[in-house]
């Protein structure tokens, strides 16, 4: 079995911070209450602490659109599933479910997702046939800040399905080095 | 660029079942948005697709952008329909390429 959680080992080159650094965020964490967590949340985004390059929701409309063509954009049959309030963002589970019988006539073609704030729209593009069976995806992410995440599916008869939600992001990944 | 890539699928399954495959990387998924210290950007380094092939056919590609955590971990389904090999492909930024194989038994 895989362990959920990355293995110190493996971790190593992409874990930058310090040990102090984190035992300090840690200390700081634990003070923040939920409530307190949604205006931190709000106030980073509404500073513009994100580097120049950071994407706007137009962007990722426009990056939607190249997907998806003109094609309209129904809502359901899709379940992204992520934690609602994420301490940090350099690692956040994710999980897309498209619910589909997954057989050669009616299938999903390809599952799509994508964010509001971090520098670049696009998450996944997972490309998916009636050989997967289930049209379950699940990977980790980044999010640099509080953010909505954008799921869309693709199924074989050319229809689009979608699925919205929000993630509050109290320490953001692309960031903390800059600090 | 040695990576090392573990990989989760059940060495037997009954015929028809759906089965699930977890499969994770050793990579930095360097962004390319950070800078050094000296402020230059850090050029970015990043697994850019993964893929399976079962018994030659693929069933699941991805293809990954900046916004994937370090050490890449996938998660996906098959129908297991006969015994055989999976292969997994990843490819990246700088030459970046890794195959790798599991034997599955479908009885």
């Amino acid at each position: 079995m895989i362990p959920k959680k990355p293995i110190p080992h493996l971790m190593r080159d992409g874990n930058r911070f310090s040990d102090k650094i984190m035992r300090q965020r840690e200390k700081t964490m634990l003070r923040i209450t939920r409530r307190e967590a949604l205006i931190f949340g709000g106030a980073t985004a509404a500073t513009g602490a994100l580097p120049a390059a950071a994407n706007t929701p137009g962007q990722m409309e426009t990056a939607i659109r190249r997907v998806v063509g003109e094609a309209e954009i129904r809502k359901g049959k899709v379940t992204l599933d992520l934690p609602p309030l994420v301490e940090n963002g350099n690692t956040v589970p994710m999980t897309v479910t498209v619910n589909s019988a997954m057989t050669k006539t009616d299938y999903v073609k390809a599952i799509h997702v994508f964010n509001e704030k971090n520098p670049q729209a696009n998450v996944i593009s997972a490309q998916l046939g009636p050989r997967c069976g289930k049209a379950v995806v699940t990977t980790r992410i980044r999010l640099a800040g509080t953010q909505k995440l954008t799921a869309i599916a693709e199924m074989s008869d050319g229809s689009y399905w979608s699925d919205t939600q929000e993630v509050i992001v109290t320490l953001a990944a692309c960031l903390e080095d800059l600090i | 660029m040695a990576a090392r890539a573990l990989i989760n699928v059940p060495k037997t399954a009954k015929r028809g079942d759906v089965i699930e495959i977890k499969t994770l990387i050793s990579h930095v998924m360097e962004t390319g948005y950070r800078h050094s210290n000296t402020g230059e950007i850090i050029p970015r380094d990043i697994i850019t697709s993964f893929s399976c092939r079962y018994n030659g056919e693929e069933i699941f590609a991805i293809t990954l952008y900046p916004a994937i955590a370090a050490n890449p971990f996938v998660t996906f389904h098959t129908v297991a329909t006969t015994s055989g090999t999976l292969a997994f492909h990843w490819i990246g930024d700088n030459g970046f390429e890794v195959t790798e194989e599991a034997k599955i038994v479908v009885g």
